[in-house]
């Protein structure tokens, strides 16, 4: 760690993998609900689990691309932090109101937190991934405001490179997009029209900015490759992702009441979408294969590198499954569509978080890196959760395929209801639900390094100090 | 072939990157263009009937432009760096080509529009519009790359002689991929079912 101001990064991190074990303790719930339907019923119904589990993932995730913000903006600017206290301020706000709404939704009926909120006078709650209370909402939006003051002014004083530039970009797209969630019209295609422009510009158009800013930071911290060489495949990235992103979002549009247009649209533009993935993984693997240093820190690399792999895969391949109009004329809403959520939200922005975590952690704690015991431990953590998410991804196909094949694809009065198809895909839900508890078991293990980086602190290289 | 000409053919002109992002570029065309061919097939009759609505006469004045535009930009790249004022000349006149058709474009569009074809009068002008502006835009980012090499040229930003033609032969493959896809998308919407 360069700067003293780089550690306000250690909270965030923190706190946002508390709440990533909070997100996988839902997901276990949610997925014995799946073939115990009143398991814990009616103390935590699926509706709220679900919630729980979705507002976790996002929450967390948003705390952990702040915290590498903090981390990396110092570097890349080659300045202290404009406000380390304004941080501090902001994460206790942030934290304070998301660990307050998750007891909302778990301590009172949907209805009741929105009237406790006063939902009726500025309704926006009721939305899938938008289920905060108003007043969150509008949390949200005054720390965004803060930290993108805090972040901005730190980059106006100090060295202006492509990293730090694309990473604002992103991040005040991830703020302006978020406005629409104040944005609920009554008509239902309206709704989900500008619902899209908050969670697919986020995933699948500005969120990319900020995982190509990151990806590019660990990539040059640990190879040592020209930073023009770097600069220069982001942007080309960046590029693709946003012209593919953007009307990509066509996808969404498919028989929800929008123009008919948008069928050739989001076909045409989502078929591109696994380019910007794919040139992502080419990038990794050419500055690792152009690598001037062998950097100590192997774990960091392999989430990185893992992160490109699982990010084209999840996001891309299984993205492109389902984009094509023709298809997602039977695959819509399917557990196809869960497949792809699942690996594309881990492979993208799960472990770019937590490759960022792993190569900062060791740095703010004052080491190049973990000792190679934790290194080990770490590593095979990362396997135990990509193939378990792996697998988690096939089932969930395979259950979204059989689930087209009974109730979406015969005929009417020939096809299945919803439910009887749920009955007939329960075997493939119960190894679902194996799966999960493997990648339980995998976060188990990623935490348990922290324990023996703890214990060998004395065999890890240790960093210069702070000036 | 004697060495040094087999290592120049092996290295291509310009950036690398620029190339990723033409082919990039191009895939994108590629599946638009293909969807109009299928729209066709599967519309012929819809595909006549608005392919008379178009003004074939501005189609070819616009490839004219664009592909003169094109001369314009290999002269620029061709002239030795001893004369950068020819250069800057070849440069100006693909510029101003390029004008040439962002004007004709715009004043197709206003007629169609006028006449009443809008996005949504069907698939035939759905993907008229869709894809001639997407086209449009292109032209419109290939003006500005070229706007940008020139203005380095003229204030003598680059670094090294090499980096201003790489820069030039970077322009110029742009310029030429959104020449390669007019010259594909001209035909198949102004003239194949005509």
């Amino acid at each position: 760690m360069k700067y003293q101001s780089q550690a306000v990064a250690k909270p965030y991190f923190v706190f946002a993998l508390i709440l990533f074990i909070a997100q996988i303790v839902f997901g276990l719930v949610l997925g014995m609900q799946y073939v115990v339907g009143d398991f814990l019923f009616p103390e935590i119904p699926f509706n709220v689990a679900r919630m729980v589990h979705t507002n976790t993932l996002i929450v967390w995730l948003l705390f952990g691309f702040m915290g590498a913000t903090y981390y990396l903006v110092p570097e890349e600017t080659q300045c202290e932090l404009y406000s380390p206290k304004l941080a501090w301020i902001l994460f206790w706000v942030f934290a304070v109101a998301a660990v307050l709404t998750v007891i909302g939704y778990l301590a009172v009926p949907y209805a009741v937190l929105a009237k406790i909120t006063g939902n009726e006078y500025f309704p926006t709650m009721g939305r899938e991934f938008l289920e905060q209370p108003t007043i969150t909402k509008i949390g949200i939006v005054i720390v965004c405001l803060g930290f993108l003051y805090n972040v901005g002014m730190t980059i106006l004083r100090g060295r202006k490179t492509v990293v730090n530039m694309v990473l604002i970009t992103g991040l005040i797209g991830l703020a302006v997009f978020f406005l629409f969630a104040f944005y609920n019209p009554v008509s239902l295609t309206l709704d989900k029209y500008f619902w899209w422009w908050v969670v697919h510009l986020w995933v699948e158009g500005v969120w990319e900015l900020i995982l190509g800013a990151i990806l590019a930071f660990i990539l040059i911290k640990t190879t040592g490759v020209d930073r023009e060489v770097v600069e220069k495949w982001l942007y080309l990235i960046i590029a693709m992702a946003l012209i593919s992103g953007i009307l990509g979002t066509g996808h969404h549009y498919f028989f929800i009441g929008a123009p008919e247009y948008w069928l050739w649209i989001g076909s045409v533009f989502s078929a591109i979408e696994p380019l910007p993935f794919f040139m992502m993984m080419l990038f990794a693997y050419s500055m690792i294969k152009q690598r001037r240093r062998d950097h100590p820190n192997k774990a960091a690399v392999a989430w990185a590198l893992g992160c490109t792999i699982m990010a084209f895969l999840g996001a891309g391949v299984w993205g492109f499954l389902h984009t094509l109009a023709p298809v997602n004329y039977y695959t819509h809403g399917s557990q196809i569509t869960a497949a792809h959520g699942h690996l594309a939200f881990f492979g993208a922005y799960v472990m770019i978080v937590l490759a960022i975590i792993s190569y900062a952690w060791p740095q703010m704690k004052g080491r190049l890196c973990n000792s190679p015991q934790a290194q080990r431990v770490e590593i095979l953590s990362i396997w135990v959760m990509c193939l378990s998410m792996l697998a988690i991804t096939l089932l969930l196909t395979a259950a979204g395929v059989v689930q087209v094949m009974l109730q979406r694809m015969p005929a009417d009065g020939v096809a299945l209801s919803y439910m009887i198809t749920q009955d007939a895909i329960s075997s493939i839900y119960w190894a679902r639900l194996i799966s999960g508890v493997f990648f339980g078991l995998g976060i188990a293990l990623y935490l348990y390094s922290f324990v023996i980086a703890q214990r060998t602190h004395h065999l890890a290289p240790a960093l210069e100090q702070p000036r | 072939m004697n060495a040094i000409n087999s290592a120049a053919l092996k290295k291509v002109p310009g950036d690398l990157a620029m190339w990723v992002f033409i082919m990039a570029e191009l895939a994108v065309f590629a599946l638009l263009l293909i969807s109009i061919a299928l729209a066709a097939h599967q519309q012929p009759e819809t595909f006549r009937a608005g392919v008379q609505t178009l003004h074939p006469i501005f189609g070819l004045l616009n490839t004219f432009a664009l592909l003169s535009g094109s001369a314009c930009l290999v002269y620029a790249v061709e002239q030795s760096h001893d004369y950068p004022q020819r250069i800057l000349q070849g440069l100006f006149a693909t510029l101003l080509l390029g004008s040439v058709y962002v004007l004709f474009k715009s004043i197709e569009y206003y007629s169609l529009w006028q006449a009443g074809y809008h996005l949504r009068s069907g698939t035939f002008y759905f993907l008229y519009y869709f894809v001639t502006f997407f086209h449009f835009m292109h032209v419109l980012l290939g003006m500005v790359i070229v706007f940008v090499v020139r203005q380095r040229i003229q204030q003598g930003t680059y670094p090294q002689i090499e980096d201003q033609h790489a820069g030039l032969e970077s322009a110029g493959s742009y310029w030429h991929m959104v020449d390669l896809v007019w010259l594909v998308l001209f035909p198949l919407l102004y003239l194949v079912y005509l």
